[in-house]
């Protein structure tokens, strides 16, 4: 093994030395690379992969495609079916020669193949290209690619990849067996492996504290590395965890708004508020494929528009149900709660029998996939955006409630309705608007959710329960009361999930939430005043 | 209504007829049932076990009209001492199966060695024993609505408030017994059972004894909670449901009477459970789900609530009703469920004893759930 991590390296030396001036030893490299040696044959794929030979990438991307084939003349031949092609001069062959072999590949030949490639690729004009190969290489840390990243790394303008190219320098470095007189050299690069930090370098450097054959100075550095790098990972891990709690909370708090309004004004809890979402999403879903079949272009902002078409229809939904149901149970909180379950079953079974039971699939737009790196943490694009609406749909929310004549009714109605009465607000008008108002807040939540859920006629179901949690832990006095509770409830369970698993969580969280309904008997943020307990 | 009397109020007077009643058509069935096959009036083992099954559920109706009939109090959260019950009494049958497992294994139930567990779980000590069991399947969810109401009660939770943490329980109990490692065989609950004190599960003159076992259980649970509303307490009771602050001002301590009338509504729900699983065979996670609970609430609302009678019909009627239009238009039986929940709501508020009441010209009890004074604020 170690006689031929030598062979390689003083390969690549050689070549480092040897091919960039010119021409001269391409010429046996293309011919090694049928040697029946394989050490020759790694050799010459390096050689090629340094030089900027135009045939040298076409060789040898033949050779991984087994399309590389050696005459008994030695000479290399390229055969895509029926056209043969001399690998040297990249020129038609006069005739295709007689008895013509395959070169063979092998494990190590390919490994080889595959680290000379992503070379080739560091010198590749796109920087995209260039990075993409350098994180090849930094997982790969063959000693062997020095050379060539050394080279890479001197011609580099791009900063980016300047900096990643140095961690593959520094992974590359530690990659070769230790020696005495190169201690310097490779406490430089433990500290540029430090300041990578994530979690391949972690592998590296811990390796590296443990191996006896590394100097004292090395492994003490590479030990504070890693403990380092750890805390770092662990911090990244917090972080990531209460990105996932805060995305969680932010479709609990859109899914429960509407829910503590009406329950706010009307003091009714209303049982087919997860349907009104299930709705909302399927009216995303209509949307999209009403745009396909007719703007086309417009497809990628469907899910814009389908954000005010699920609020009306979902709230117009709502003020019917006010004033077809709600109304006639009014002053009886509990059989409400009975009506609009059965209501709720009723929606199900619709839209199951107009839509059939499956999932159905709402598109991301393009825009909305994806995810981009902050540190070490993912953030995946829709949770950022449904982030982003929720907060939008609660400062909205905040403001018909304290700028709008109907807000200021509400929130008397809220307080005392038969003080609001007795000041002239028509409470029957104030309940239907606030119970429209509930189900369009559930129809923009049932939007959010259709980008990331599975979006089914049970769709309801999976929310009304942590719905209801929101709504009894913050109470219905305010706002700040359900954003507070959602986002409690959000973060507690995803910050409880590693340790204890997600239904534990779950289990854990609803517990609580019991308990603490014990000490606080309407919520966090409760109704005062005298018009509240009888 | 003279609320110091101590008459028990006219809706509660046909509850000993129904009590007949119950014991009577149970015993029938179970005669009919053990006639010779090519007999006229022979009840197949499936109508047994169904007329089994819909005795168990009035049980668990009569559990959730005494707490929301009674007391006001709107559970949403009845199914989890019924299902709690039901695994008391499913941990004996399991022990039962014995060496007759696919396994072999005297002493482990099959899923437990499925989970290579090497000895049964503390909690599972004295299953073998059938009095054991059949203290537990009262114990279990009484002490379960003992500390639930307890912690509830004190803290004057009420209204919708009470109902969406009796959903949170029963939903949090559902995901905790769908676990493998809580030992009650996750998924697939616990099934396959074998015997029952000795008497094959299967033969005819079991499942017809454990009818009529169930008849009477039903009806004397039907007796004994007449005798609890029909006193001075259950007095205390209608009077916590209609003015609670008030009746704290007169000196007397709500919570106390709500906690008592809940642990023993939970029991009831419990024996039911256990009656139910002897009858149909498993019980599982599912039985936990929120939705039957709301479900026996519905068998209430249909039969009046605060009669008791109702519940037992609510219940037998909504399922016999349940079972018919699964069978013929399985599609349309959410619609009818939801149709019914309205329906009753909006029309029927004292159930069908309501409607019985008035067609025979009689003046409807008042069973207004709150009176005047309560009204919007409280909500």
């Amino acid at each position: 093994m170690h006689r031929l991590r030598t062979t390689c390296l003083l390969a690549a030396l050689w070549l480092g030395a040897m091919v960039l001036p010119g021409h001269g030893a391409r010429a046996d490299a293309f011919a090694d690379l049928a040697s029946p040696q394989f050490a020759a044959v790694t050799a010459a794929i390096s050689t090629l992969a340094a030089s900027d030979d135009p045939q040298a990438g076409a060789t040898l991307q033949a050779l991984g495609e087994r399309s590389l084939f050696v005459a008994p003349d030695g000479n290399i031949y390229i055969r895509h079916g029926g056209s043969v092609v001399e690998a040297r001069t990249g020129q038609p062959a006069d005739s295709v020669p007689e008895g013509l072999k395959p070169i063979r590949l092998n494990n190590r030949i390919r490994t080889a193949l595959a680290g000379a490639q992503a070379g080739r690729e560091l010198l590749a004009p796109q920087p995209a290209t260039r990075l993409r190969a350098a994180d090849a290489l930094y997982a790969r840390h063959d000693p062997a690619m020095l050379a060539v990243v050394e080279h890479a790394l001197a011609v580099e303008k791009d900063a980016t990849v300047r900096t990643r190219l140095t961690e593959v320098r520094a992974a590359t470095i530690l990659g070769q067996p230790p020696a005495p007189d190169a201690t310097a050299l490779r406490l430089e690069a433990v500290r540029a492996l430090a300041a990578a930090g994530g979690p391949e370098a972690r592998g590296i450097l811990a390796t590296l504290a443990c191996s006896d054959a590394e100097a004292p100075a090395v492994r003490h550095e590479a030990q504070q590395a890693v403990s380092r790098i750890d805390w770092h990972l662990r911090a990244w891990g917090v972080a990531q965890n209460a990105f996932y709690g805060l995305s969680y909370g932010s479709v609990l708090l859109l899914a429960a708004t509407g829910l503590a309004i009406t329950f706010g004004v009307m003091g009714v809890i209303n049982m087919a508020h997860g349907e009104m979402m299930m709705i909302g999403a399927y009216v995303t879903w209509m949307v999209q494929q009403a745009i396909r079949a007719t703007v086309p272009a417009l497809e990628p902002v469907a899910i814009l528009v389908a954000i005010p078409v699920a609020f009306v229809v979902c709230g117009a939904l709502g003020i019917v149900i006010e004033r077809g149901l709600i109304r006639f149970l009014y002053g009886r909180p509990l059989e409400t709660l009975l009506a609009t379950w059965g209501l709720s079953l009723i929606l199900q079974q619709a839209v199951r029998s107009i839509f059939g039971p499956t999932n159905i699939a709402v598109q991301t737009p393009a825009w909305l996939s994806g995810s981009v790196a902050v540190g070490g943490m993912d953030i995946t694009l829709n949770r950022l955006a449904i982030l982003v609406f929720a907060g939008l749909v609660l400062g909205g929310l905040m403001l018909v409630l304290r700028r709008t004549p109907l807000g200021l009714q509400m929130r008397a109605v809220t307080q005392n309705r038969r003080m609001a009465a007795l000041m002239g607000i028509r409470t029957p008008r104030v309940d239907a608007l606030a119970f429209g108002l509930g189900a369009g807040l559930a129809g923009l939540a049932g939007v959010a959710v259709s980008q990331i859920d599975n979006v089914s006629p049970n769709l309801g179901q999976s929310y009304i329960i942590d719905s209801f949690m929101v709504v009894v832990f913050g109470g219905v006095g305010n706002l700040w009361g359900t954003l507070a509770a959602a986002l409690a409830l959000g973060m507690g369970g995803k910050v409880l999930e590693p340790t204890i698993g997600a239904v534990s969580a779950k289990i854990a969280i609803l517990v609580l939430v019991i308990l603490y309904i014990q000490r606080h008997p309407r919520g966090m943020f409760p109704v005062r005043g005298r018009g509240v307990e009888s | 209504m003279n609320p110091f009397s101590t008459h028990a109020p006219r809706s509660l007077r046909g509850v000993i007829w129904m009590a007949v009643a119950v014991v009577v058509a149970a015993g029938g069935l179970a005669a009919a049932s053990l006639l010779p096959e090519g007999n006229p009036l022979h009840a197949s083992a499936f109508v047994v076990s169904l007329a089994g099954k819909y005795l168990s559920y009035a049980m668990l109706a009569l559990a959730v009209d005494l707490v929301w009939g009674f007391a006001g109090i709107l559970t949403l959260g009845h199914a989890a001492f019924f299902a709690l019950g039901g695994y008391a009494m499913g941990m004996y049958l399991m022990r039962e199966i014995g060496a007759r497992g696919v396994y072999g294994n005297a002493s482990l139930p099959d899923f437990m060695i499925f989970l290579s567990w090497k000895s049964l779980p503390w909690y599972w000590w004295g299953s073998e024993h059938f009095v054991w069991a059949a203290v537990l399947v009262v114990a279990v969810p009484g002490l379960l609505a003992g500390v639930f109401g307890w912690l509830a009660f004190r803290s004057r939770v009420s209204g919708v408030y009470l109902s969406i943490i009796t959903q949170a329980l029963t939903y949090a109990l559902m995901l905790a017994f769908f676990q493998n490692g809580l030992g009650f065989g996750g998924n697939n609950g616990l099934t396959d059972f074998k015997d029952i004190l000795g008497a094959d599960l299967h033969a005819p003159l079991t499942r017809a004894v454990l009818l009529l076992v169930t008849g009477l259980l039903l009806a004397a649970s039907l007796l004994a909670a007449r005798f609890v509303v029909g006193s001075r307490f259950g007095n205390l009771l209608v009077a916590v449901r209609d003015a609670e602050s008030r009746t704290r001002f007169l000196g007397y301590r709500p919570e106390q009477a709500k906690l008592l009338v809940w642990v023993f509504s939970g029991m009831i729900a419990g024996l039911g459970g256990a009656l139910y699983v002897t009858q149909v065979g498993i019980i599982n996670p599912g039985e936990f789900a929120p939705a039957n609970s709301i479900e026996s609430v519905i068998w209430v609302a249909v039969g009046g609530r605060g009669t008791l009678c109702g519940a037992v019909l609510g219940a037998i009627l909504v399922n016999l009703g349940k079972t018919l239009f699964t069978a013929w238009l399985p599609e349309f039986w959410l619609y009818g469920l939801g149709v019914l929940f309205i329906g009753t709501t909006l029309f029927l508020p004292n159930g069908l004893m309501g409607l019985w009441r008035h067609v025979r010209k009689a003046p409807p009890e008042e069973v207004t759930p709150e009176v005047a004074d309560t009204q919007g604020e409280e909500a």
